[in-house]
């Protein structure tokens, strides 16, 4: 797709999908600006979910009868959905739902990391890599002997590709990079970082928590060997993830979870595994959040992915331009023409984040203070915490501009 | 309702923006230092006890963090003038909240309680009750709900 395809949206008809989005409290309206920690539900995801409760409720894969069936199918099209979604061309094979991002983070770095990874091999990260990669990387290279090193960052606020270049090496078998930082906002050149990292015969992950809500994104341009996403980001439901990975890579690594579901035979002796991607969905799996989290990409294509980009750069740049405007606030990564999502992260003077957001909720204004899961880059920043305002589909300049004033009723508080 | 407005009145933000007794006592009979790491708050809190080696005459904080952890540990050092170290002990969070006179959310609970904590766990340490420890931290036991993910 591209830019003259995308629309204004047209943000007064969405509201009306979200009746969260009515709520006052402390006398003000609702203002939520914190979609990058999750965003709301619109009622046709939430109907979606009614209706599989209401209607076809069964456990997929095992019942012969009506309603296992038409389980089965919804939550087997679900996979297919996610596939077209994020261009995997090898379907429902290489999409597997988890819980959420950390969940699919955790499958490859057991499932493959356990094993492949040893004394003298080499992980790496980046400085903003939020604590789903850099733990569970960190953690894994502990226990295998393996090293975990980090691309830093530039003085702007974005990857530093040299930095890259130098890091990654023979020794790396795996990069793991975010696609859209969640603090900075910033969205790294992940094609480019592919290249780097298959020129090494690396492996490649990428989190896409934040990219996959906001932006078209296609796997096999990236030239991705992972992708992991969460559907409570982006009008889904909590409780599913997505773990992309490609086909001949899922097929190679051993399951991460074992018990029912997920296998093909089984003695008392040994067991074999079931087909892709069902060898990696042990149990009884995530039916109605699967399901769900088809009907919320339904939701968003309907909008259009490049539209939704375009106004979450839009809100962004407006944001961006409001808060630097204050001499007070200092605002984290790079600016709107260098490339960024709808997040702003920042913080007035000295106030802590979290007595600002704790006054600003008093404006009935929702953001998220603290380290948003990236400690060491919050260190890397020189500060303990801060603010971060994070905007949706259904988010205005308005909207913007209330939070300008509860930011300035803080400063006049703490004054 | 309106818990953030409380928490914030003018009373906190004046121990906040003037705190009492901040600074070092380098004679300190004890001494600790406590975090919460949810706020990044840091606070060192000396004591100086009288010669019956039990009751408080002296007390100084330092550290910096959030307002409602300054604010507390500004508001505890005042009153723990002149009180027992069994006094101190028997402190507990509805004691905290009292002396703040505001409703703290929950979330924000372990930012109160981390100065009456770190000096607690201090007079503990000197009275040989607990084993030694660097750093108080403020655990999920003292908030009702779960650290921010
Ligand atoms: C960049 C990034 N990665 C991973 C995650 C973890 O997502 P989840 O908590 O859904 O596993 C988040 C959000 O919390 C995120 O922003």
């Amino acid at each position: 797709m591209s830019t003259q395809d995308a629309e204004a949206l047209d943000v007064a008809a969405i509201r009306e999908d979200f009746p969260i989005l009515e709520r006052e409290f402390n006398g003000h309206d609702l203002v939520y600006l914190d979609n990058a920690a999750t965003s709301h539900t619109p009622d046709q995801v939430v109907d979606e979910i009614a209706r599989y409760y209401r209607e076809y409720n069964a456990n997929v894969h095992r019942g012969l009868h009506q309603l296992s069936q038409e389980a089965s199918i919804a939550y087997e099209d679900a996979h297919d959905r996610v596939a077209e979604f994020i261009g995997a061309s090898g379907g429902r094979e290489e999409v597997i739902f988890t819980k959420n991002t950390t969940e699919s983070m955790n499958v490859v770095a057991y499932a493959w990391g356990l094993s492949e990874l040893g004394p003298g091999d080499e992980v790496v990260l980046t400085e903003m890599e939020h604590h789903a990669a850099l733990v569970t990387w960190q953690q894994i290279c502990k226990r295998t002997g393996a090293e975990c090193k980090y691309i830093g960052l530039t003085d702007d606020g974005q990857l530093d590709m040299d930095d890259a270049r130098d890091t990654i090496t023979d020794d790396t078998k795996m990069v793991s990079a975010v696609h859209v930082s969640n603090t900075l906002g910033c969205v790294n050149p992940v094609s480019e970082l592919a290249d780097v990292a298959h020129d090494h015969d690396a492996l490649f992950f990428v989190d896409g928590a934040q990219a996959a809500p906001n932006r078209p994104v296609d796997v096999e341009a990236i030239d991705a060997d992972f992708y992991a996403f969460s559907g409570h980001k982006m009008c889904g439901p909590t409780g599913i993830g997505v773990l992309y990975g490609k086909e001949h890579l899922l097929e190679s690594m051993d399951p991460y979870l074992y018990g029912g579901m997920m296998i093909r035979k089984v003695t008392f002796e040994d067991s074999t595994w079931n087909d892709l991607p069902w060898k990696f969905e042990a149990g009884t799996p995530v039916i109605a959040q699967g399901i769900a989290l088809a009907a919320a990409i339904d939701y968003l294509e309907d909008i259009g992915m490049e539209s939704v980009k375009r106004h979450e750069e839009r809100l962004a740049e407006y944001a961006y331009d409001r808060l630097t405007e204050m001499d007070d606030v200092d605002v984290y990564g790079p600016s709107p023409e260098q490339g960024r999502t709808g997040l702003v992260s920042f913080n007035l003077g000295d106030v802590h984040a979290h007595d600002l957001s704790s006054i600003l909720n008093d404006y009935a204004v929702a953001i998220r203070a603290g380290d948003h899961c990236t400690q060491p880059l919050h260190d890397q920043l020189g500060v303990a915490a801060s603010a971060r305002a994070s905007f949706y589909i259904y988010n205005t300049e308005e909207e913007v501009d209330k939070l300008v004033e509860a930011i300035e009723g803080a400063r006049d508080l703490f004054a | 309702m309106g818990m953030g407005s409380d928490m914030y009145r003018q009373q906190i933000l004046d121990h906040y923006k003037n705190p009492r007794n901040y600074g070092e006592i380098e004679e300190a009979t004890f001494t600790h230092v406590g975090e919460n790491p949810m706020c990044g708050d840091e606070i060192t809190i000396d004591v100086v006890l009288e010669d019956d080696d039990e009751t408080i005459e002296a007390v100084a904080f330092r550290g910096d963090g959030c307002a409602i952890s300054q604010a507390s540990a500004s508001m505890l050092t005042s009153e723990l003038r002149g009180k027992t170290l069994d006094e101190l002990h028997a402190m507990d969070r509805d004691d905290v909240v009292d002396m703040l006179g505001v409703d703290i959310s929950p979330m924000r609970v372990k930012c109160a309680v981390l100065a009456e904590k770190v000096a607690q766990d201090g007079a503990d340490i000197y009275k040989g009750d607990i084993e030694d420890v660097d750093i108080t931290r403020t655990e999920e036991d003292d908030a009702d709900v779960p650290d921010d993910a």
